[in-house]
């Protein structure tokens, strides 16, 4: 790794004003962040580490009934979190699908997002053409080994998906990051968190240079919700395919639906139109099979990987069953 | 030197070879300078950029202001140390403290060979900064047992013949102990999953598994609960 400064700060404040030189970057769980510099994808200058500021760990609802989590909260801590296995298991699920215990032990929730794709051109020691390691140098992935790449949303310039596991039940579940930054902070909806390769084929998320997550906010319960991650081994190993399923059921009749496709595109991929078409269906009809049909119509698989279509619209019937049982 | 066409020293057969500085080698001598020149390498990651002593070497100190002192405590015993701030946790221990035990395996964080318990958690130490360990208390395989009092993980491992080449065995070890203590011994296919941090390239996978719930019985007092 190239030299850097490391400081160590207590507080936001502190860390939004020495993150205003540049070439500096947050470290949290460092479960990212290193891996970056032993490949030379960040060479940072100087490492904030926000670790210990207390006002960014704990989980609390808040006054309108909606669940925020600290950005240092620990995966496994949210994960095993009651009320979360409670109001959210669809969150702890996947949460517990990703990485291994040892990773979660030091990886947050407001750093979990943040991590970057797994194409091996973007992660490749060696230079290839790639637009999110050297802006306008081409994608080495669309014709080549694309077989983990993007079915929705990408364009010439940028074929990755983005892999994170919480990141989608967080676009399911409507959530919101909370963020702070010197001239003032925002809220960025989960699901518009990551920026798509039509808009900046060289963004990877929305969050700006000296930007801090501080919570993430879940708006309302979904207690009828469920996770499931399709890979190849059982697990400790990135999804080929994800789904997170949200739902409200009267009796065996679908009310409401929340439904996040994982690793098909740079962004959980949100199937709203699913959602409409499934409000009135009847569990096991084949009204169920036809909206999810209608979700995945607009899929633009690349040359090798049009099985992730397959399973895609397999792994969210298969969803929309467990979640249902509940 | 002289325009001799000679014959190469045999250096593995003992023959010793005449360096141009005057410096006799035998084939012992080249493998403990190379040692030597190794160690002084690794020790560098973990000390201050050395004093330039011509305007040469003062090219190579780092611009950045990059030393950190920090206290932390390794298997009971304070310690008070100045590292760079790109020291690993892992590289911490195993070249400065020479607490071996931890294995680099991958340095990414995708082996779990360098598992070690950080304020209790197990964690892959090759994704901390020694420079964040202020205050924080960390246990390796080395300060499990108790005098000549084996960790009943340890003699778990051994009774279920949980290893072969042993080179994952310390990261499994510590593993094992942080999967009882979380609880995650409910099952055989329980204890896969929370183990899944640990590889095992000789596969002894079964064994572990077997003995990560021969140790939680012992360590939890009777049967666990099965799910």
């Amino acid at each position: 790794m190239e030299p850097f400064e490391y400081e160590r700060v207590s507080s936001t404040g502190e860390a939004l004003a020495l993150a205003s030189s540049s070439g500096s970057a947050f470290l949290a769980g460092g479960t990212e962040l290193l891996n970056w510099m032993r490949i030379g994808i960040e060479r940072p200058t100087k490492i904030i580490d926000i670790g210990r500021i207390e006002s960014l760990s704990g989980i609390h609802e808040t006054p309108s009934g909606a669940l925020s989590i600290g950005a240092l909260s620990k995966l496994n801590d949210i994960a095993q979190h009651p009320q979360v296995m409670r109001d959210y298991p669809v969150l702890s699920q996947s949460i517990l699908k990703a990485a291994s215990a040892q990773i979660r032990n030091l990886a947050t929730i407001g750093g979990n997002p943040l991590q970057r794709v797994r194409c091996p051109y973007f992660r490749a020691d060696e230079p290839t053409p790639c637009n999110k390691r050297v802006a306008g140098s081409g994608c080495a992935a669309l014709h080549g080994f694309n077989e983990k790449h993007a079915i929705f949303g990408w364009t010439e310039d940028c074929v990755a998906v983005q892999p994170s596991d919480p990141a989608v039940s967080l676009a399911a579940l409507d959530a919101v990051f909370i963020t702070e930054r010197s001239g003032g902070g925002r809220r960025i909806p989960a699901r518009d968190f990551h920026v798509l390769p039509g808009e900046n084929p060289a963004a990877h998320h929305r969050l700006g240079s000296g930007e801090l997550i501080t919570a993430v906010e879940l708006p309302r319960a979904w207690p009828k919700s469920a996770y499931l991650k399709i890979r190849e081994r059982e697990s400790y190993e990135y999804a080929t395919v994800s789904t997170a399923v949200a739902l409200e059921l009267d009796g065996d009749v679908i009310t409401n639906a929340r439904i996040a496709l994982g690793s098909v595109a740079m962004r959980p991929w949100r199937l709203d139109e699913t959602e409409r078409r499934l409000v009135g269906q009847r569990l096991g009809s084949a009204g169920i099979k036809a909206a999810v049909d209608a979700g995945l119509v607009d899929a633009r698989p690349l040359s090798r990987n049009g099985y992730k279509v397959v399973i895609a619209r397999n792994a969210v019937l298969r969803t929309i069953d467990t979640a249902a049982r509940t | 030197m002289t325009d001799e066409r000679k014959t190469p020293p045999d250096l593995a057969n003992g023959d010793e070879c005449q360096r141009g500085d005057g410096v006799t080698m035998t084939r012992r001598g080249l493998f403990r300078s190379t040692f030597a020149a190794a160690t002084s390498v690794a020790l560098n990651g973990v000390q201050a950029a050395p004093a330039p002593t011509s305007a040469e070497s003062r090219s190579h100190v780092p611009r950045v202001n990059n030393l950190v002192h920090i206290s932390v405590t390794i298997n009971g015993v304070a310690h008070r140390i100045e590292v760079r701030s790109d020291v690993t946790l892992l590289d911490l221990l195993r070249e400065q403290l020479q607490l071996t035990g931890a294995k680099k395996g991958c340095n990414r964080g995708e082996c779990g060979a360098c598992t070690v318990m950080l304020d209790g958690r197990r964690v892959n130490s090759c994704f901390v900064l020694a420079a964040t360990l202020e205050g924080r208390r960390v246990t390796t395989v080395e300060g499990l047992a108790t005098g000549d009092s084996l960790h009943p993980v340890q003699r778990a491992f051994i009774k279920c013949d949980a290893f072969q080449c042993g080179f994952c065995t310390s990261g499994q070890i510590m593993s094992a102990v942080g999967c009882i203590e979380e609880g995650h011994t409910g099952s055989n296919v329980e204890i896969r999953e929370w183990m899944s941090g640990n590889l095992c390239r000789c596969s002894a996978y079964p064994q572990i598994a077997a003995a990560v719930e021969t140790a939680s019985v012992e360590l939890q007092g009777g049967a666990h609960g099965a799910v």
